[in-house]
């Protein structure tokens, strides 16, 4: 049923047009070229005109190449042989393995009916107070960490990783640089996870295109796991690569761009990956973990803006540290409410006093006299910063609570601190 | 008729058509084994532009097209009380029984059970003389008398020729005949469908906004209120709190109805809700919430044209509640993502692009969507109301961008959320002095005139002490700081999370609002600043714990004590500014 088709009529940038009958909207092809073959998907059909994205990119391909339609969407193979093996962005094997072609699954598939999603209740331990005092990660929360290059955002992803206590793990790297892709294997083999992850990898040296295809295989695959009850955690690093990967493409099509080139359906494109996390009524669940690096450090930049808007929080990483501010969780309430009853006043709390503290700061900064209040806050802010916020503190949740307690008692009178009276009777033990 | 498909761009298709063709009518697309809805929002010449509300893969050159000759619509009657459904009025729940997990495309459900019984109670005779819009009859839909009523569309004085006597029938059943005045005999059930992009208007008049919405939020009933037919709208960034503050209104606020429209966002919020409700007992009423609400759900991984159809949905049952005479409550989350779906299919149409590419008859739309809200006078006498109120996701949290302005040009209210606020834990965080509105609160204006005034000097302070520190500002400045401080911590934010504080009663907003003012308008007796702020201290402190006591409770009546107590230590007279408060009104205690 393959048709096969060898005359290309234009190429322009990574999209080929041929003339062709019959062609399915989204149906997957190989074009051979002198420089090897590559996939390609059809994404437009105009009478016999059929325009395809070829995701090793158009260069090198010539007019005379040969284009081979399947009759059917791009799929990935899915069993437990998946487990332990590294592949590319495509889903061809980069570790050596076998290629699998066992129970082929269609990628990019239909959405979860909300009403088989539950309310997520189960909250994803770190060790890192940012996280779990102020903002709790929650099994099937999407959420991607807002940074700039040269920070640790993969060194945090991999930790998570290994903290939580998931059932597999899925690393989907878009734009990888190849000192990451070893860092990720070598932290996960060393944390003895390897046998239940599955990479899908795109390098910062392969074809742009290609990482495309990443989130989609990666996701259906998760899927696939996390309807036979298994938790699954994915990471997909670099968001903004895969957004850019996209912008090339409607560039080449001529779409109208909507802002600062990218297409206008970046959101639409970006919420139908994200929106896999999910938690089965009955069955497995699915976490996603993103890194999503913000150009110029400019969080209104469209890629980090329309994420935030579509993931359930976010968490800045700067300078090293999960900064409070813009940080969110927006699941954290589903799960705080039980784990400790000052946990919530102590994140409210905390987190007041340290926006009061930046603005003594800048008060110093300018020169001004401090009142005895701001030197409280103060003292309450390098505390803070050092106890709480540097990522080398690894400690649960209820030891940094207290940790909380400690410090506010070592800076402030009860009423100073604006918690409820009931809480300061039961935690507040003075220090000043 | 043969049509075909000749062209496939995203969700856009178009159809080369013999025959006829007709704006917004509904046609599927036959590719495989599935029929695909869609419709028409483009005709030129023998081609039909269609808007696909399926994935369009697999979809080829030369697949068949039905056209309906039916307008895209819902279906109007008993039973949508309580029902999840999602942009093109498919009953999510049900789909879910009959396909599993996931959304399978191309199947369509009936929106209402049409074997289920209502008990029908007649109102009319044979006889009577009646209009589209007017009442037969009436059945009984969880708390409401749900009117039966002659179909929208019909023209002209209709007469009863017949008329079903009380007694249970289902949906479907004739229940009276009703010649038109052209003489054609029409069957009236208890259901009949209507076009969502067209406003339901068989009512005697429009009347204006004047009733307020009370949500027993204290900023917005106090400050920035919202009118029984009014429309307001919640910008802000993402993060802001914009769905937190729907989700807080569609649990407490004073309306029969609610409506609420999950338009392009996230599935998980949705979810909160449409698993929370059935099981939160509405104290007005004993009900479970679920029985006043219907959730319309098209969250953004749902396929995109349906989104853009889903606020006209929404829309369409809230005006069709409104006509039973009852006040209905659309919350829309996000406009703005029904906007992005009108960019999406306007780039795909090619047309010429306005600001930040989005379609030149953007404003019109926004417009003409508020503009079906409204407070009406019935044909009965009777007055029902719609009111909307839209969140905006401008991008990059920048309200100079066209859907927020466009937004603005037409809404009663503005309830503008600050990300600074959100940072620093001040929720709900609407920014009280950039927000607006134009409809009357629950408290005395020129009380809450002279709360705002405190507020705006207290910025101005505080924004002076940026400048000159806490040294070089006066303490009568600095006591002014304090108390836009005071006002803003225990009265204008409100903890949600506080089973008492979640949601006021306006009777406590009135009481406590005038203890604030009170406070507000004392002149107050200090050494210095230290003794200044550990005074307000003490009393936000007791005021936070009073806030959280039930109302008239002792505890409440002692920390008010407390609190007049700590006042009276150090008042020793009213500000000059204030003293035509008080005239007029004796004074308290
Ligand atoms: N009124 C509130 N009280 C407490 N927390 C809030 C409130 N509003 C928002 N939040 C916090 O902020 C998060 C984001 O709010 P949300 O309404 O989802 O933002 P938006 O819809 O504007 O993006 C919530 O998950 C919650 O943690
Ligand atoms: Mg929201």
């Amino acid at each position: 049923m393959q048709k096969v088709y060898s005359k290309i009529e234009s190429i322009s940038g990574n999209v080929i047009t041929v003339k062709a009958a019959g062609v399915r909207y989204k149906e997957l092809a190989v074009v051979g070229s002198r420089y090897g073959s590559s996939l390609a998907e059809v994404i437009r059909l105009k009478g016999d005109e059929v325009a395809l994205q070829v995701f090793n990119g158009g260069r090198g391909v010539s007019t005379g190449d040969e284009v081979r339609f399947m009759g059917e969407p791009m799929k990935v193979s899915f069993s437990p042989n998946l487990l332990g093996r590294i592949f590319d962005g495509s889903g061809r094997p980069r570790d050596g393995g076998p290629e699998l072609a066992d129970t082929m699954v269609e990628i990019g598939g239909p959405s979860v009916n909300p009403a088989k999603r539950i309310i997520p209740r189960n909250m994803v331990r770190t060790g890192i107070p940012m996280i779990d005092v102020f903002n709790s990660l929650v099994e099937s929360q999407k959420l991607p960490i807002f940074s700039v290059s040269g920070e640790p955002y993969n060194e945090l992803l991999a930790r998570i990783a290994l903290q939580a206590e998931v059932d597999i793990i899925i690393l989907g790297g878009m734009g990888l640089k190849y000192d990451d892709y070893l860092f990720f294997k070598d932290t996960l083999e060393k944390g003895g996870v390897m046998s239940r992850t599955v990479f899908f990898v795109h390098t910062a040296s392969d074809p742009v295109v290609e990482s495309l295809l990443v989130p989609d295989i990666a996701l259906a695959v998760a899927e696939k796991f996390a309807i036979q009850d298994k938790r699954v955690l994915v990471l997909l690093t670099d968001m903004t690569n895969f957004a850019d990967a996209m912008k090339e493409i409607s560039i080449t099509m001529e779409q109208v761009p909507s802002n600062r080139g990218y297409p206008g359906d970046l959101y639409t494109q970006l919420a139908s990956r994200y929106e896999k996390a999910v938690d089965f009524e009955g069955s497995g669940s699915i976490t996603i973990l993103g890194v999503t690096t913000m150009p110029g450090d400019d969080v209104t930049h469209p890629v980090p803006d329309n994420t935030g808007y579509i993931t359930e929080g976010q968490f800045y990483l700067r300078n090293g540290r999960i900064e409070p501010f813009g940080s969110l969780s927006r699941l954290k309430q589903l799960v705080n409410g039980d784990t400790r009853d000052d946990h919530r006043a102590i994140m409210d709390g905390m987190i007041k006093l340290y926006a009061a503290y930046k603005e003594s700061l800048e008060k110093k900064s300018m020169g001004f006299k401090m009142s005895g209040w701001d030197e409280k806050l103060l003292t309450y802010g390098q505390l803070f910063e050092q106890e709480m916020m540097d990522l080398s503190v690894n400690i649960p949740l209820e030891d940094a609570l207290d940790k909380g307690w400690e410090i506010l008692g070592g800076c402030f009178e009860p009423e100073e601190t604006g918690l409820r009276s009931d809480l300061i009777e039961k935690y507040y033990s003075s220090k000043v | 008729m043969i049509n075909k498909v000749i062209g496939v761009s995203g969700n856009m298709v178009s159809v080369e058509y013999t025959g006829e063709a007709t704006m917004n009518e509904v046609c599927y697309i036959i590719t495989g084994d599935k029929k695909l809805k869609s419709e028409v929002i483009r005709v030129k010449g023998n081609v039909a532009d269609l808007q696909v509300f399926e994935m369009t893969s697999g979809i080829s050159v030369g697949d068949t097209v039905e056209f309906s000759g039916d307008l895209l619509s819902v279906q109007l009657g008993p039973g949508l009380l309580g029902q999840v459904y999602d942009g093109l009025q498919n009953p999510l729940p049900e789909l879910a029984e009959q396909c599993g997990f996931f959304l399978e495309r191309g199947v369509y459900m009936a929106a209402l059970d049409d074997e289920k019984e209502w008990e029908f109670n007649p109102t009319v005779e044979v006889g009577a003389r009646l209009e589209a819009g007017e009442q037969i009859g009436f059945v009984k839909e969880g708390l409401f008398n749900h009117w039966i009523m002659v179909p929208f569309q019909l023209e002209g004085v209709l007469t009863i020729e017949s008329i079903k006597e009380e007694g249970k029938y289902s949906l479907n059943d004739v229940l009276a005949e009703a010649r038109d005045e052209k003489g054609n005999l029409h069957q009236l059930s208890m259901v009949f469908n209507w076009p969502v992009k067209r406003a339901i208007k068989t009512y005697a008049e429009r009347l204006k906004p004047e009733e307020t919405l009370i949500t027993k939020l204290r900023i917005i009933d106090t400050f920035i209120p919202v009118a029984k037919g009014g429309t307001y709208c919640i910008p802000g960034p993402f993060g802001a709190g914009k769905t937190v503050l729907q989700q807080i209104t569609s649990r407490y606020a004073d309306a029969d109805i609610i409506i609420i429209a999950a338009c392009g966002e996230r599935a998980g919020e949705v979810v909160e809700t449409l698993k929370e409700f059935p099981e939160l007992i509405d104290p007005k009423t004993g009900r479970s919430l679920m029985e006043r609400t219907i959730i319309i759900c098209n969250t953004s991984s749902m396929p995109v044209a349906a989104r853009e159809a889903s606020v006209y949905t929404a829309v369409t049952m809230a005006e069709y509640y409104r006509q039973m005479g009852l006040n209905v409550l659309l919350l829309a989350d996000s406009t703005s993502r029904w906007a992005q779906a009108m960019r999406e299919m306007s780039g795909r149409l090619e047309e010429i692009p306005g600001e930040e590419a989005f379609p030149a008859y953007l404003e019109s739309l926004i417009a003409a969507f508020y503009e079906r809200a409204g407070i009406v006078r019935l044909k009965s006498g009777d007055t029902g109301s719609v009111t909307i109120g839209g969140t905006v996701s401008p991008a990059g949290g920048n309200f100079e961008e066209p859907v927020t302005q466009a937004t603005l040009k037409v809404v009663g209210a503005f309830h503008g959320l600050s990300q600074q606020r959100a940072d620093a834990r001040k929720y709900p965080a609407i920014h009280p002095l950039e927000s607006w509105s134009k409809y009357e609160g629950i408290i005395d204006q020129q009380k809450t005139e002279y709360g705002r005034s405190v507020l705006f000097k207290g910025d101005e302070v505080g924004q002076m002490m940026k400048v000159v520190g806490e040294e070089g500002t006066s303490l009568d400045d600095y006591i002014i700081y304090l108390k836009s401080e005071f006002l803003d911590y225990v009265y204008i934010q409100q903890n949600s999370f506080d089973p008492v504080d979640a949601a006021v009663e306006p009777e406590r907003q009135q009481h406590i609002y005038d203890i604030i003012i009170d406070i507000l308008t004392a002149r107050l007796d200090f050494d210095g600043k230290e003794e200044a702020r550990s005074w307000f201290n003490r009393v936000r402190q007791n005021f936070l714990d009073y806030n959280g006591k039930k109302w008239n409770s002792d505890e409440f009546n002692d920390l008010e004590k407390t609190i007049s107590e700590l006042l009276d230590d150090k008042k020793i007279g009213v500000e000059a500014d204030a003293e035509s408060l008080w005239a007029g009104e004796s004074r308290r205690g």
